[in-house]
């Protein structure tokens, strides 16, 4: 009887130990699904061209690594100024946007005033817009407006997000109203309650909204794609697009890939360090899939 | 509290103002301009007012092309993605160890550009004078013969975009269907175990109804994101997406807007109500499907 029993005590640790490591196995695999194009664009941008086409089976590992690559690829094409222009547009349109959802969220979160839950609504009924839908006419006005290749083009359309000011909204409100009640006690504004009480306490979700607009700028193609021919003007996006289409991507592919290295590393960093902020903030409500 | 109107007003101005001019107006402005015949940014003028736009939209050979494409696109990703992002979610909520590693990992495909990393997804199934490509190297590997990926067959090419689409949607799928299965109760698990129900039946009974709001909110995100499918396929094949027979629906929108043969908004924008008609159509499906299915 004992013995048997243990043989089914033990057997139930073998058949456990076999399944975790099926499961272990299984997204293992997974993983390098995902990792191994990065590892691949490394790879290749550490290629020389001569080496690269000369490999009819590719080789998994460089055999004489070089970065020369790197050089050819910010020489070829201005990708210097690519980042320039990008990081240009990500900041400024950032740091504005912030300017503009801040108050809003405030005014929503704090005042008092007719027509606010009407508004509000309408605010959120905007959300489901598609932006496919609003794209042709504001590609019109700013064309009207002479505003193509233009930073102020660039940037314009993308400086609110109804999201955002609802997530800065949600939080906001969670400050307790004795705060905001003392402040006014002591005769301090709205606007210094705002700036000097306010943001301070709910920086986690400023920092993660923040970042994810960030994010969202790096990324971003189709816009500066419609509003911007002029190469002075490029974003990465369309610089990476523009190398493939009728740059050297064609003919030196590890050039090419030097590129996308480059172009990836920073928003990589970006991720590894406020990892959490970001997964939460996604989780919360992003949408992309 | 007393009421401050006007400081409200001024408070909420700057966003008001942003999302008149750039969201609100353009709206109404779409609407007009897709019954708007013949309007042109050359002729400036319209010849008629009517349904022409969306007649013609409809009888283009390209768009057609599209909505063929797009429709195998979300009839394909859609299912794949959420069944491969709930298999993986499930095995990530069984282990403990080196599961942030997993799940930091299989985010990354979020942030990253998608039309950087696209390349690298074309010299992996390109073939080109020089290499076959690793994919096709793999293929010979397993006694298959290569195939053209990026300029070749039909299938070969929504296969490749497939392929792409899934790698970049996971990572929000996984992240939510994680967080879905962390917030199941462990009472409902340990009742079950106490009852020895077979591991199944534990999915089927109380895991699955458990998250299947999350799993529903995938599937309807999921099914507008594939409808509005751009920059994965302009990533693999180049901005002539009517060449390369891979034009999207949303890529459609902007050739007719801006590039070969365009300059259109009026076709545009018909293009797009089209497509937002689409959309809306089978998000209130799916929330018709999901009012019977999902327990909240």
């Amino acid at each position: 009887m004992e013995k048997n029993f243990k043989k089914t005590e033990k057997n139930a640790l073998i058949k456990k130990r076999v399944s975790k490591t099926v499961i272990y196995v299984l997204l293992g695999i997974w993983a390098l699904a995902v990792l191994f194009p990065f590892y691949w664009m490394i790879n290749s941008s550490l290629k020389t061209p001569a080496a690269y086409n000369s490999e009819s089976v590719p080789r998994l590992f460089a055999a004489d690594p070089t970065f020369g690559n790197y050089k050819d690829a910010f020489a070829s094409v201005p990708l210097a100024d690519y980042f320039i222009n990008t990081i240009i547009f990500t900041v400024v349109t950032t740091a504005v946007m912030m300017a503009v959802i801040v108050p809003a969220a405030f005014a929503f979160s704090r005042m008092q005033f007719r027509g606010k839950n009407l508004l509000f609504t309408a605010f959120l009924s905007l959300m489901m817009i598609p932006n496919e839908l609003v794209v042709i006419t504001n590609f019109v006005t700013i064309t009207n407006l002479d505003l193509r290749n233009t930073f102020t083009g660039l940037i314009l359309p993308s400086v609110t997000s109804v999201f955002y000011i609802y997530l800065l909204k949600e939080n906001f409100a969670q400050v307790p109203d004795e705060l905001y009640l003392a402040a006014k006690v002591d005769g301090t504004s709205d606007w210094k309650y705002l700036w000097k009480v306010m943001l301070p306490i709910c920086r986690p979700t400023v920092i993660t909204v923040t970042i994810l607009k960030v994010i969202e700028c790096w990324n971003s193609f189709v816009w500066p794609r419609l509003i911007t021919d002029k190469e002075e003007y490029f974003l990465i996006s369309n610089g990476i697009q523009q190398i493939r289409e009728s740059g050297f991507g064609r003919q030196n592919i590890p050039a090419m890939m030097a590129a996308v290295v480059v172009v990836s590393i920073p928003i990589i960093l970006v991720f590894l360090f406020f990892r959490k902020k970001i997964m939460e903030g996604v989780a919360r409500g992003g949408t992309k899939g | 509290m007393e009421k401050n109107n006007r400081k409200a007003w001024l408070y909420l101005l700057p966003a008001i103002a942003f999302l008149v001019i750039f969201m609100v107006y353009p709206l109404i402005d779409v609407i007009i301009y897709s019954f708007e015949e013949g309007y042109t940014f050359a002729s400036q003028t319209k010849t008629g007012v009517g349904f022409g736009n969306f007649g013609d939209v409809l009888r283009d050979p390209y768009f057609l092309q599209a909505l063929k494409n797009t429709f195998i696109l979300v009839l394909i990703t859609v299912p794949l993605s959420t069944a491969l992002a709930l298999l993986i979610s499930l095995g990530i909520s069984s282990i403990n160890k080196v599961r942030n590693l997993f799940q930091t990992v299989y985010f990354l495909p979020y942030v990253t550009n998608t039309l950087a990393v696209g390349l690298v997804f074309m010299i992996l199934f390109d073939k080109t004078e020089h290499t076959e490509g690793l994919v096709n190297v793999i293929i010979r590997l397993f006694g298959g013969s290569s195939v053209d990926f990026i300029d070749g067959p039909y299938w070969a090419k929504i296969l490749v975009l497939s392929v792409y689409t899934i790698w970049i949607v996971l990572p929000f799928k996984i992240l939510l269907l994680t967080s879905a299965l962390a917030s199941v109760k462990q009472d409902y698990y340990n009742a079950a175990m106490i009852d020895n129900t077979p591991k199944w039946r534990v999915f089927t009974k109380i895991t699955l109804p458990m998250i299947s709001p999350t799993l529903f909110y995938l599937v309807i995100t999921g099914f507008i994101g594939a409808f509005k499918a751009y920059s994965d396929a302009v990533a693999l094949f180049g901005t002539d997406l009517n060449a390369a027979e891979m034009n999207t629906v949303v890529g459609y929108i902007y050739t007719k807007l801006y590039g070969e043969g365009g300059g259109s908004p009026a076709l545009a924008s018909a293009a797009a109500i089209i497509l937002f008609m689409i959309v809306l159509t089978v998000t209130v499906i799916n929330l018709l499907v999901s009012r019977k299915h999902v327990h909240y």
